[in-house]
């Protein structure tokens, strides 16, 4: 039963993955990369790991992609982007920056062998949101804060970005 | 999970959606009924006794229009539009507890539909979804005046999601638990999360009615300077989804809202209650279905004070919104944040 699930999952999200990259339309596009979230979020609830799937789905879903569909309606209202091709030079230049993520992939993941579980030793519990902020708040302390410093750091650029300068007129 | 508790998670499924919509239809009718007492006016009351049947006329001429999709629209996504809107909408509803357990034949059922340990976040997720259903619609119409809605209704929804984010970050400290099942059993009897939670309380109203879109928060469709806003092109029942999504969602933020701050079904001297009946069994029983019939009146209670709101207050303007929302609301769940850790210091300093 889960493992059928999980070729399905897999599938669902490779073909959602690869709409992104092939709808034409920037709209289509980030609509196909929701529902890519959707289904990684499934797998996150097939391995357990509840919190992980609700935060990815508050996050990426939730947040970034709304902000990614509100520039892109800013940029076109749907009129121009269609119909447009790109140039040979870029062409060849995606194929090979491609195929070289692609060497990097392979060569990175051919050596990789698969631990078998332990059914002594493994904890089914280990997502749930309290192993979670156990090991964040005690193992992973420094870490932890030094991403949330991170954050700040981001964001109080942001806002420096944002902040009117002295003189200047925005309306 | 045997057949028995699946047929019954089934049953109360499409008992709590029917419900769902049975409340939002009626929200149209009580909505037109309270503008016409604050207005002194009568209000609808031609179609059957007291206009009741007013919804189900509405309805009906909802379906009967004529479908209308504007030429240069894009159609798959000018049809998912009001799809997304109501899908999402009656996602949230599932984790909500109605109410306590009932004993049946010696078998515990609880009305919920499912419980998850992260139930806080999943409505949080949802409703963070719920821009979508606009937006799209709004974008596939091709109008300026419908871009422009869905544009001001996807910056507000993330604007007010963080200070939501952050005044339900104080109930979690006092709860230690995402679980709504738990946050509303620690508030047995007159134990409520309000009297610790004043301000958190007031932040997560204010981002619930920018949420839902209602005044003084509807930008997004304000008529009188973007004509409808986001459905200025729908028509027929599409139109109809768009305006029931938005009465979903006002029944599903009612009822967060009385389970995380009022106690859900919870109600004074329910334990008084519990005792006076001899039989465990039927004392229980009673004390959760008056809990129900409580936490109904609670949700109602709610949804009647967003709609006294609504024909109270004027709208504000955009800028003024943004303001409201970065400048005010959030440095103050902050705050509310930092208070409900020195609070909970101080008690475990004191006690």
């Amino acid at each position: 039963m889960t493992d059928s699930l999980f070729f399905f999952l897999a599938s669902l999200t490779l073909l959602c993955a690869l709409m992104v990259v092939i709808s034409k339309n920037p709209v289509y596009s980030v609509i196909f990369l929701i529902l890519t979230f959707f289904t990684i979020s499934a797998h996150y609830i097939l391995l357990n790991a509840q919190f992980l799937a609700a935060v990815n789905i508050i996050v990426y879903a939730g947040a970034i992609m709304v902000l990614f569909l509100f520039v892109l309606m800013f940029i076109n209202s749907g009129k121009n982007a269609q119909g447009k091709t790109k140039g040979v030079l870029s062409k060849v230049a995606g194929a090979i920056a491609g195929g070289l993520l692609f060497l990097v992939l392979i060569a990175a993941l051919k050596d990789v062998q698969l631990e078998a579980v332990n059914p002594d030793t493994y904890d089914s519990q280990v997502g749930m949101v309290k192993n979670l902020g156990q090991v964040l708040f005690t193992k992973y302390m420094l870490p932890f804060q030094l991403v949330a410093v991170l954050f700040l750091v981001a964001m109080v650029g942001a806002v420096m970005i944002g902040k009117r300068e002295a003189g200047e007129q925005n309306f | 999970m045997d057949s028995v508790d699946l047929i019954y998670k089934a049953i109360y499924i499409l008992v709590i959606f029917g419900i769902t919509l049975l409340i939002a239809t009626y929200s149209t009718y009580f909505e037109r009924k309270i503008a016409a007492f604050i207005q002194d006016r009568v209000g609808p009351n031609r179609a059957g006794p007291m206009g009741l049947l007013q919804p189900l006329a509405d309805a009906g001429k909802l379906f009967f229009k004529e479908e209308f999709i504007p030429g240069k629209a894009n159609k798959v996504l000018f049809i998912l539009g009001p799809g997304i809107a109501m899908l999402v909408a009656s996602m949230s509803s599932a984790v909500i507890p109605f109410g306590d357990m009932l004993i049946v034949g010696g078998r515990e059922v609880y009305l919920q539909a499912i419980e998850v340990n992260i139930g806080v976040l999943y409505i949080f997720g949802v409703v963070s979804l719920g821009v979508y259903g606009l937006m799209i619609g709004g974008w596939a119409s091709n109008n300026k005046f419908s871009l422009l809605g869905a544009i001001r209704a996807a910056s507000q929804n993330i604007s007010y999601e963080l200070a939501m984010g952050l005044s339900l970050i104080a109930v979690l400290m006092l709860s230690g638990s995402l679980s709504l099942r738990v946050i509303a059993e620690q508030q047995a009897g007159f134990n409520w999360n309000i009297w610790y939670q004043p301000l958190g309380f007031l932040i997560f109203l204010v981002c619930a009615f920018a949420e839902t879109n209602r005044t003084p928060f509807d930008l997004p469709e304000s008529e009188a300077e973007l004509i409808g806003g986001y459905h200025t092109e729908y028509s027929s029942m599409k139109l109809g989804m768009y305006l029931f999504a938005e009465y979903i969602n006002i029944f599903v933020v009612s009822a967060v809202m009385s389970t995380l701050y009022f106690g859900a079904y919870n109600f004074p001297f329910m334990e008084n209650l519990r005792n006076a009946f001899s039989d465990p069994v039927l004392g229980n029983n009673v004390v959760t279905l008056v809990g129900v019939a409580v936490m109904f009146a609670k949700i109602f209670a709610f949804i009647f004070f967003f709609m006294w709101v609504r024909w109270t207050l004027p709208r504000f303007r955009y800028d003024q919104l943004m303001k409201l929302g970065w400048n005010i609301l959030i440095p103050l769940a902050i705050l509310n944040i930092l208070l409900t850790g020195g609070g909970i210091l101080l008690k475990d300093y004191l006690f």
